[in-house]
């Protein structure tokens, strides 16, 4: 058995002295782990650093096997972020959730493109992308998260009202949205639905204040928490929760 | 083939890295063909520093006293803490004979993968040392990786209460590097990095 696909490191593992479990999101094949021998000599090392894009060619004797990986680099997203603890924060985070919480070797072609435009603009300089502007599509790609492993929001329209205007929270136990007219009574109970999430909100990479993009990690937050950790009795990845302590 | 003595040793040598089960019983016979020259004094040096050598309370070097010979050293300087990810950083340093003052070992770097959290690090120690009124720069001279320099960051935060400068080393193009052979990474942080001649 073997496949060539392009994938992210989402970790790599020391294995023995020399050799590491290099786990990637591939395109094709989803969340899937290999041996890399060598891979944690130094001059390897760089290679599988969180976050970079490499080209991937697994083998092993059957398809149920770990297998063994051998790469090459594609784009380095890992260095130009090591300068930045908010962008480095960023990466740990969508590093440890996509680990955690997705299942291994089931493909999500979508959220590896999401992923993709994500550290694409992390990894533009902090001159060119402030972090109001990339921030907003990280909490974009934790729903995408979400909905690839089917818990996705609905928040195109009140669950009360029907309307498609005026949407300001979402119901923590439905995870549909609500009007601010209908969401009165129960307001304190209600997560906060950012602008920039909503339904033709602000286009992608588009700024949006803190306070908004601190409101859409608490509504990820929720929703990941609830649907993928809890049911696990596991919490949220420490790096996630270091990260959204940053925008504090 | 041999005896359980001979089995144990070879087991035991095997454990240690960069010797396999082959190479141990390489190693093993070795020993065993040099008994007095090499076995003996080997045992007894073992025994010595097993009974020793110990982590220094302050700063979590080894060594044979607590606090470590680079503690209690009045020549160097005890306004600059260098902090390390292991003693094995800290060797690499005092090799190179380019840091004359104090050094402080963190036991690894923050890894959610790995489930490292802060409590597991001897930060609470640093940070003490770091409030210290002779105490003026803390240097950061962990890996040029993600975990490496989210643990360097963490400890910013950590410290931006004491009034100490920190500071980190410089990445870029080591020394014999040519640029042609340096990976994206590594040329856009010296090219970040560069100053004026």
């Amino acid at each position: 058995m073997d496949w060539t696909d392009d994938g992210i490191v989402i970790a790599a593992r020391k294995h023995g002295e020399s050799a590491v479990i290099l786990s990637l999101l591939t395109r094709e094949h989803g969340r899937h782990a290999g041996l890399v021998r060598g891979g944690a000599s130094s001059r390897a090392r760089g290679l599988y650093q969180t976050g970079n894009l490499l080209r991937a060619s697994w083998r092993g004797r059957l398809a149920e096997h770990l297998g063994s990986f051998s790469c090459e680099m594609l784009r380095g997203y890992a260095g130009p972020l090591l300068d930045d603890p908010q962008r480095l924060g960023a990466l740990g985070a969508f590093c440890a959730l996509l680990e955690r919480a997705l299942p291994e070797r089931e493909p999500h072609p979508a959220l590896f493109d999401d992923s993709l435009h994500l550290l694409d603009l992390l990894s533009v300089p902090a001159a060119g992308v402030g972090a109001d502007q990339w921030a907003p599509a990280y909490v974009r790609w934790e729903l995408a998260l979400l909905g690839d492993m089917g818990y996705g929001l609905d928040l195109t329209c009140c669950a009360v009202t029907g309307e498609t205007d005026g949407l300001a929270f979402v119901s923590p136990n439905t995870g549909r949205a609500v009007t601010a007219a209908a969401a009165e009574p129960w307001r304190d109970k209600l997560l906060r639905l950012p602008d920039f999430l909503q339904e033709g909100g602000d286009a992608y990479g588009a700024a949006a204040d803190l306070a908004a993009v601190r409101d859409g990690l608490a509504l990820t937050g929720w929703f990941l928490e609830r649907h993928v950790f809890a049911p696990q009795n596991l919490n949220l990845p420490a790096a996630r929760t270091r990260f959204v302590e940053a925008f504090r | 083939m041999s005896g359980p003595e001979i089995e144990r040793l070879i087991q035991l040598l095997g454990k240690l890295p960069g010797l396999g089960p082959r190479s141990a019983r390489r190693a093993a016979l070795h020993l065993f063909k040099k008994r007095e020259s090499l076995m003996q004094p080997l045992m007894a040096a073992m025994t010595d520093a097993a009974e020793r050598v110990r982590v220094c309370g302050a700063c979590g070097n080894l060594d044979t006293s607590d606090p470590c010979a680079i503690c209690t050293d009045g020549r160097r300087d005890k306004a600059i803490i260098c902090v390390v990810e292991d003693v094995a950083d800290l060797w690499a340093l005092e090799r190179a004979s380019v840091f004359r003052g104090q050094y402080h070992v963190l036991g690894g770097v923050l890894s959610a993968l790995d489930g490292i959290g802060p409590d597991d690090l001897s930060i609470g120690r640093l940070v003490n040392r770091a409030r210290g009124d002779e105490v003026k720069e803390v240097i950061l001279a962990m890996g040029a990786t993600v975990d490496g320099q989210t643990t360097a960051h963490y400890l910013t935060d950590r410290l931006r209460d004491c009034d100490v400068e920190v500071t980190r080393l410089a990445h870029g193009v080591p020394v014999g590097g040519e640029l042609d052979y340096l990976d994206d990474g590594t040329l856009g942080a010296a090219l970040k990095a560069r100053r004026p001649l």
